[in-house]
C-alpha cells in the first residue's frame, strides 16, 4: 500500500499525484508509441479506430459524466464535425487547420442548441437530443449540394506538413495522428477537471440548487459543458469520417448515439480511463464476435449477434457493475492494496437518483 | 448599519400566504436567529434572500443594494452564503473538491487558461486551496479531506456544509438549522464556530435553528416568526418569554399546564 506524505498544494494540483503514477503513465505513452512496431497493419487499425471511438467518447464523459446530462444526439454532432472538416478540406484548407476548426464550428452550434434544449432535464432532455440526432440524419440528405447526400463523400487525402497520412500505404501515421488528437483530449479534460469549471461541472450534476448558491451560473456552465462536448465529439467524428475512407448520413444515424452512450457507460461514468476501457469494448467486439463465429464454421452468421452481445453486456454492466470496467478496477485495487483487510459491504451500493430529477 | 434589510415582504405560494408582510434588519456583524414552529415561512425567507423565490411584494436589500434585481447565481457574489436544511452537498466530490467549489465566486481563469492550465491557473489553484485550507483548519476537517461526500456521517456532512459556505468568504451567512440532527456534542462544536465565526471572522451570521438552547446562547436578536407573520422581536429572553410565541410552540391551553407540570421555563 503507497502513503502520499503531501507537503505542497502543488502535489494535489499537479497531473501526476506521485512518481509511480508518473511511471506508470509514461510506460504506458512508451509502449503506445512503440505499438506500430509490434502490431500489423489490420490490428494497427483496429488500434487507431479504439482511439477514436475514445475521443468521440471523452466528449460525451465530459457531459454525460461530469456534467449530469444525458444526450442520445451526439451523432449529429459527430457527423457535424465530420462534414465541416471534409468540406474545409475540400476548400484547401490545410488538414490540421480544418480540423481543429471543425472542432471550434461544432463546439459553437453545440452551445447555441444547448441554449433551449438544457432547460430539459434527465428523460426529457434524452428525447430532445435523441431527436435532433433523427434529424441531423435529414438534414445531411436534404443539403445533399455540400454533403453528398446518400450517395456520401470520399475523404481527401490528409496531408500534414507534407506527410501523407493514408490508412492504406502508412497506417503507422494514421495511429500516430490519433493517439495524439487523443493525448491532447485527454489533456484538456484532464486540465477541466483540475480547474474552477471541471469543479462547477460536478457541482451542476450533484445538486443544480446548491451549486447556485455557490455563485456558479448552472444555465451558462451547462452551455458550455454542451459546447465543450460537442466540440471533442466532433473531432472524434471527423476523425471516423476520414478512417473510414466513405461516409454518407448512414455513417452517423442515431444508433451512433446510443452506442456512444452505451459505450462511456460499460467504460465507467465520470472516468477518464472509462471512456479509453469503453472504446475497447466497442471497437473489438464485432472482431471478437467474427473471430469466435469464424470457429464454428466458414460462412457461418448469426444476424443480430453483435447487437444483442452488446445489449447483453449493457445489461449486465447496468445491473452488477454500474461504475463500469473501471469502477471494477477500481474495487480491484482497492481490495489488492488493502489485503488482506478489505471488506465485502466496503463497496456496498448505495441507492442513488438522478440528482436532477430530485432538485429542480 | 444595516446589512441586510426585508421591508414588507409577502409571498403566497397558491393561496398559501408562505411569508406576510415581514419587515427585518440584520445590522453589520450580529448573530440573528429565526424561530418559529414547522412551516412558518423561515426557510421561505432564506430562500427569498437567496433568490431562489421571488416575493409578490416588497423588497430586499443587501448592503445598500437590490437584492431582487440579483439572479441566484449573483447572490453569492456579493457575499452572501448559506447552508441548507436538507444537506445539498456534492456527494460525488470528495471534501476537498466541495469547499473548492465554495471558492466559485472568486474564478479568475478564463475557459482558454482552465482547458490548457497555463496563464493564472497555477496560482489561482494555489490561492483556492490556500483559502480552503484556512477553512479546513478552522473546522478541523483535516482527516476527511480526500473523502467522499457519500460516505461520511451526518455529522461531519454538516460541518462541510459550513466549511463550504465559508469558503466563499461571505459578508453575510446564512446557516438553515445548524444544528438538527446533530448530537450534545456536536451542537457545543457548533455554538463555538458560530461564535467564532462572528469574532474572528466579522461575518454577520443569519440562523434558522429549533434548538432555543443553541439560539439563546449565541444569538444578539432573535424573531419569532408564525404563519409568515412576525410574532416577537428582540433579545432571546425577551421573545422566549413573550406570551404569543409561547402560544404558537405550545398551544394556548398547555402553558399553565406544562408549566405547572415540569416547573420549566418554555
Amino acid at each position: 500500500m503507497r502513503f502520499h506524505f503531501k507537503t505542497s498544494y502543488d502535489q494535489d494540483i499537479r497531473l501526476f499525484p506521485d512518481g509511480w503514477n508518473l511511471a506508470v503513465y509514461s510506460a504506458l505513452l512508451l509502449f503506445m508509441l512503440a505499438l506500430p512496431l509490434m502490431l500489423d497493419s489490420f490490428f494497427l487499425g483496429e488500434v487507431t479506430n479504439v482511439l477514436i471511438w475514445a475521443i468521440a467518447g471523452l466528449g460525451l464523459m465530459l457531459l454525460t459524466g461530469q456534467t449530469g446530462q444525458i444526450s442520445l444526439g451526439h451523432s449529429a454532432f459527430m457527423a457535424l464535425g465530420c462534414y465541416t472538416c471534409v468540406l474545409l478540406m475540400e476548400a484547401g484548407m490545410p488538414f490540421i487547420l480544418a480540423f481543429l476548426l471543425a472542432g471550434i464550428i461544432t463546439g459553437v452550434v453545440g452551445g447555441l442548441i444547448a441554449v433551449p434544449a438544457l432547460r430539459l432535464h434527465g428523460v426529457y432532455l434524452a428525447i430532445a437530443t435523441l431527436a435532433l440526432a433523427i434529424i441531423a440524419d435529414d438534414i445531411i440528405v436534404m443539403l445533399s449540394p455540400w454533403t453528398g447526400g446518400v450517395n456520401g463523400k470520399f475523404a481527401p487525402d490528409i496531408v500534414i506538413f507534407g506527410l501523407e497520412v493514408n490508412r492504406w500505404v502508412n497506417p503507422e501515421y494514421w495511429y500516430y495522428l490519433a493517439l495524439a488528437v487523443a493525448l491532447l483530449v485527454t489533456l484538456i479534460y484532464r486540465n477541466l477537471l483540475r480547474s474552477p469549471l471541471g469543479r462547477a461541472f460536478a457541482a451542476v450534476r450533484d445538486s443544480e440548487v446548491s451549486a447556485q448558491a455557490m455563485g456558479v451560473d448552472v444555465a451558462r456552465t451547462k452551455t458550455v459543458a454542451f459546447g465543450l462536448s460537442c466540440a471533442i465529439t466532433g473531432l472524434g467524428g471527423a476523425l471516423m469520417g476520414l478512417f473510414a475512407g466513405a461516409f454518407n448520413n448512414e455513417t452517423f444515424n442515431f444508433l451512433l448515439a446510443i452506442q456512444l452512450l452505451m459505450m462511456i457507460v460499460v467504460g465507467g461514468l465520470g472516468f477518464i480511463h472509462g471512456a479509453f476501457l469503453g472504446a475497447i469494448v466497442v471497437a473489438f467486439l464485432p472482431q471478437g464476435l467474427s473471430i469466435f463465429t469464424d470457429t464454428l464454421g466458414r460462412g457461418y452468421q448469426i444476424p443480430g449477434l453483435e447487437i444483442g452481445v452488446f445489449g447483453m453486456i449493457l445489461v449486465l454492466f447496468l445491473i452488477f457493475e454500474p461504475m463500469g470496467l473501471y469502477g471494477r478496477w477500481l474495487k480491484i485495487r482497492i481490495w489488492l492494496e488493502l489485503f488482506p483487510f478489505a471488506r465485502r459491504d466496503m463497496f456496498r451500493r448505495q441507492k442513488s437518483y438522478l440528482k436532477t430529477e430530485r432538485v429542480r | 448599519m444595516s446589512l441586510l434589510e426585508l421591508k414588507n415582504v409577502t409571498l403566497k405560494f397558491g393561496g398559501v400566504t408562505a411569508v406576510d408582510n415581514l419587515t427585518m434588519e440584520l445590522r453589520e456583524g450580529e448573530v440573528f436567529a429565526l424561530v418559529g414552529p414547522n412551516g412558518a415561512g423561515k426557510s421561505t425567507v432564506f430562500n427569498m434572500i437567496s433568490r431562489f423565490y421571488t416575493p409578490a411584494s416588497g423588497s430586499i436589500s443587501f448592503d445598500g443594494q437590490d437584492l431582487l434585481r440579483v439572479r441566484s447565481h449573483d447572490v453569492p457574489r456579493l457575499g452572501v452564503a448559506r447552508t441548507f436544511q436538507n444537506i445539498e452537498l456534492f456527494d460525488r466530490a470528495t471534501v476537498l473538491q466541495n469547499l473548492l467549489i465554495g471558492r466559485h465566486r472568486h474564478r479568475r481563469t478564463t475557459l482558454i487558461e482552465e482547458m490548457f492550465f497555463v496563464g493564472r491557473a497555477w496560482g489561482e489553484e494555489r490561492a483556492h486551496r490556500h483559502a480552503v485550507e484556512e477553512v479546513i483548519e478552522f473546522l478541523d476537517l483535516q482527516p476527511y479531506r480526500d473523502k467522499f461526500i457519500a460516505g461520511l456521517p451526518y455529522g461531519v456532512r454538516k460541518v462541510v456544509e459550513l466549511a463550504r459556505a465559508l469558503a466563499t468568504k461571505p459578508r453575510l451567512l446564512l446557516l438553515d438549522e445548524p444544528a438538527s440532527g446533530l448530537s450534545v456534542e456536536e451542537t457545543q462544536d457548533m455554538r463555538w464556530w458560530i461564535e467564532d465565526i462572528r469574532r474572528q471572522m466579522g461575518i454577520t451570521v443569519l440562523m434558522v435553528e429549533h434548538d432555543m438552547g443553541l439560539v439563546g446562547k449565541v444569538s444578539d436578536r432573535v424573531l419569532a416568526l408564525d404563519g409568515g407573520k412576525k410574532l416577537a422581536e428582540g433579545t432571546p429572553a425577551e421573545v422566549q418569554a413573550h406570551p404569543e410565541v409561547i402560544a404558537a410552540y405550545l398551544g394556548t391551553g398547555a402553558i399553565s399546564k406544562t408549566a405547572s407540570a415540569t416547573g420549566e421555563r418554555v
